[in-house]
């Protein structure tokens, strides 16, 4: 040490994010390129080029509704009314399933109002055996992938029939059949499992890829970033998703993405190409994921995409955002409406009309009532008809230890 | 001056206090800002102490508690806030491996005045990894100190005492007991870390509990009194260190015990316990120490089965009952 400390010296002083000082920009989304702006890199092109692409935003869809620019996937008119719907159809299941709250029926509920599109976009571009690795706000990958609506109210409503037997949280559906890994109800552990799953596809000679899905404030668990380290490594296969919804409950983004100018950047240090990309553009998203899909199905490596979109709804039915939150934000939020922005364009295109669209909104809405009717008449958590106390104790472990075996009886003798 | 005001005010109130009366006190944790944490257990704190003094911080209970055992080794004297208890996993290497440790480890040079405050129990539904009673896993490290209040009255002593307490310490906050109200004093005070309260004095039998099941006990230990067993109710309030001593003398006194805890009964806190009154008191039994907790798998869902995993006032009653039943030595 050469010098001594000198009185003068500046006291040290920590950097708050601004909205903790209830400083939110009205409009808080950053670098924000026009449609069609943005070219399309080779799917190997070196990282230090498509490196910029972290700090501009990848669109396809204009004020107008065009498709425009490199990244306009070349999909039929059918594909995109069949996005429309499921991202409609996602929509209504929601709301249904919050009036299923409001009624009792379930004692909690996690809505993906305004981020539709990034999960129905995604899905549309993977195939059958990928593995999404979700967390509670992709519902919007099952009901794309098919899934029986009266299977996810099933657990929703936690009746008789819930596949999970009343062991998880309604949301937190799992299918293996339907390429959608068990959710965690503690953040990010699903980041690095989806990097696990990935690397034994390839260890077995597979051609399946994998999907991790994260939030935005979720990236500050160490999860995220020795999943980050692992997929660069061994160049996994996988796509690499966080869904900046710009809340994580009542913490702005702004805290998980820290100095940084953006989370897409988390990618540079780890020679990940990372892309930042307008999840609200239906064609953006299946665009992106596209191209992600088929780097990682080639070998050259993992894709982090980083998705700008509004969380416009509550976190969960726990959660009231009057209290954090400014109401003028939906309404200001520069990316639009998921659901709007591709109608538009299929009007745009004069493959779509007021008079189909109220058909469609009235067909899936029937499509969730009827779904939830035949999943009410099995009961719901008001009625508590989910099975016996006797099931507890199956699948703690892969068979039943006689000790399990012997509790069991007991909770049976009591009950 | 003392006054009716809920468990959550209890552990605001004494955060408030020390935070006015030592300027070392900050708090950090997710959404313990503008917010007031989800359990509304920080609620007002940022708005009296300023953005630097009450920390919201990004989503990482690693950094969290790291930030913490950082600060505390440093003359702070800071409480960090894991939302639920079951994440503590997630910090566990902090926690056990570093905090419990560093005093021990520095040659004794090192102090971590640490508190880890955490919501913990079920009965909200919350499923396997948001309801679970993790207290045996910390009670087993050498170094940490483990409260679990079961009132606000005991909140409030027992929070002051833990963010005075110069080794770390975890108070689990018991999320079904948020609202439950109960007579406070204004002013600060303490129960020392390590004294049991004896709820309840009886002649017949034992029951040592925690959290919200010493609650449940008592009840139970109410209604039995009309059918003429005279229950006597512990609550140890500190499970780290426990104080035998109380349970030993009591058991002595009763010849008989009853363990009550949520978590599960292998290897749940319940079994030290259990040692514990052989080892110290094998003479004075009338019968075996029995254990009302937990079966051996995860916290379910759905209420409708959650009510068979918890222990009941109705279980609790039939091994108070058929302890007493069994004829003494
Ligand atoms: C390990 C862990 N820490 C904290 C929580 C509590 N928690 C649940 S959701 C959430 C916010 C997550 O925000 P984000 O990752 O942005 O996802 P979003 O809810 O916006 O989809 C928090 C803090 C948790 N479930 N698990
Ligand atoms: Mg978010």
């Amino acid at each position: 040490m050469t010098t001594d400390r000198d009185d003068t010296d500046q006291p040290l002083r920590l950097r708050i994010p601004e909205p903790a000082r209830g400083q939110h920009a009205p409009d808080r989304v950053r670098y924000i390129s026009a449609a069609g702006e943005m070219q399309k890199p080779a799917l190997d092109e070196k990282v230090e080029r498509v490196a910029l692409m972290r700090k501009q935003l990848v669109r396809v869809l204009d004020d107008e509704g065009r498709a425009v620019g490199d990244w306009a996937p070349d999909i039929s008119v059918d594909e995109k009314r069949r996005g429309l719907r499921n991202m409609m159809l996602v929509r209504s299941y929601d709301a249904r399933l919050l009036r299923a709250h409001r009624q009792g029926k379930t004692s909690f509920y996690m809505q993906s109002l305004g981020e539709e599109a990034i999960a129905c976009g995604q899905q549309q571009a993977l195939l059958p055996g990928d593995m999404h690795f979700p967390t509670y706000r992709q519902q919007g990958l099952l009901i794309s992938a098919d899934y029986p609506l009266v299977t996810m109210m099933n657990q929703v409503l936690s009746n008789e029939h819930d596949p999970l037997h009343g062991r998880q949280l309604p949301v937190m559906y799992s299918s293996k059949a339907h390429g959608f890994f068990t959710i965690s109800g503690n953040l990010a552990t699903q980041y690095i499992q989806a990097v696990g799953w990935a690397m034994a596809s390839a260890l077995r000679g597979g051609t399946e890829i994998a999907a991790a899905w994260i939030g935005e404030g979720a990236t500050a668990e160490s999860d995220f970033h020795a999943a980050l380290v692992f997929a660069s490594t061994y160049q996994a296969p996988v796509i690499l998703n966080i869904v900046n919804n710009h809340w994580a409950i009542s913490t702005p983004e702004d805290f998980a993405r820290g100095a940084s100018a953006t989370f897409a950047d988390r990618g540079y240090g780890f020679s990940i190409p990372a892309i930042r990309v307008d999840g609200n553009d239906y064609l953006a998203v299946y665009a992106a994921s596209q191209w992600a899909a088929e780097r990682a199905r080639k070998n050259l490596g993992p894709t982090l995409i980083e998705w700008i979109t509004l969380r416009v709804g509550a976190h969960s039915t726990s959660d009231d955002p009057s209290v954090y939150r400014p109401p003028e934000e939906t309404e200001q939020f520069p990316l639009g409406d998921p659901i709007q922005r591709l109608r538009q364009h299929l009007e745009f295109l004069d493959e779509w009309d007021e008079e189909r669209h109220v058909a469609l909104q009235a067909e899936v809405d029937t499509q969730v009532n009827e779904a939830f009717a035949e999943a009410d008449s099995h009961g719901s958590v008001k009625t508590g008809d989910v099975g016996s106390a006797r099931t507890m104790f199956d699948d703690v472990f892969a068979e039943l230890p006689r000790h399990l075996r012997e509790q069991r009886d007991r909770v049976e003798e009591l009950s | 001056m003392s006054r009716k005001i809920s468990y959550v005010q209890a552990f605001n109130e004494a955060v408030r206090q020390e935070m006015r009366a030592d300027e070392t006190v900050f708090c950090a944790g997710e959404d313990i800002g503008g917010f007031g944490g989800v359990f509304q257990t920080y609620a007002g704190l940022q708005e009296e102490f300023g953005e630097e003094r009450v920390v919201d911080t990004p989503i990482s209970e690693q950094a969290i508690i790291g930030l913490g055992v950082g600060a505390a080794a440093t003359g702070s004297r800071p409480i960090v806030d894991i939302m639920f208890m079951d994440f503590i996993c997630v910090a566990f290497d902090q926690i056990v491996n570093q905090a419990a440790k560093m005093k021990y480890m520095f040659g004794g040079s090192a102090t971590v005045p640490l508190t880890i405050t955490t919501g913990g129990g079920g009965g909200l539904s919350a499923a396997a990894q948001h309801s679970q009673s993790l207290e045996a896993l910390i009670c087993h490290i050498p170094g940490l100190k483990v409260v679990h209040p079961s009132n606000p009255y005991d909140m409030k002593g027992l929070m002051t005492a833990c963010i005075r307490e110069d080794n770390p310490t975890i108070m689990i906050k018991h999320k079904r007991l948020l609202g439950m109200q109960g007579e406070v004093p204004e002013e600060p005070y303490m129960i020392p870390l390590g004294t049991a309260a004896t709820l309840r004095e009886g002649a017949d039998v034992t029951v040592v509990a925690w959290g919200r099941m010493v609650n449940e006990a008592f009840d139970v230990a109410e209604k039995l009194a009309e059918d003429g067993i005279d229950v006597e109710v512990i609550d140890p309030r500190t499970l780290q260190p426990l104080d035998s001593e109380t349970i030993v003398e009591s058991v002595r006194k009763t010849n008989r015990a009853v363990i009550v805890h949520e978590a599960v009964r292998f290897a749940g806190l319940g079994a030290e316990v259990a040692a514990q009154i052989q080892e110290e008191a094998f003479d004075y039994l009338d019968a075996p120490v029995a254990r009302v907790a937990a079966p051996f798998s995860p916290v379910p869902f759905t209420p409708a089965l959650e009510q068979h995993y918890q222990p009941s006032a109705a279980r609790i009653e039939q091994a108070i009952r058929d302890i007493v039943a069994r004829p003494g030595a």
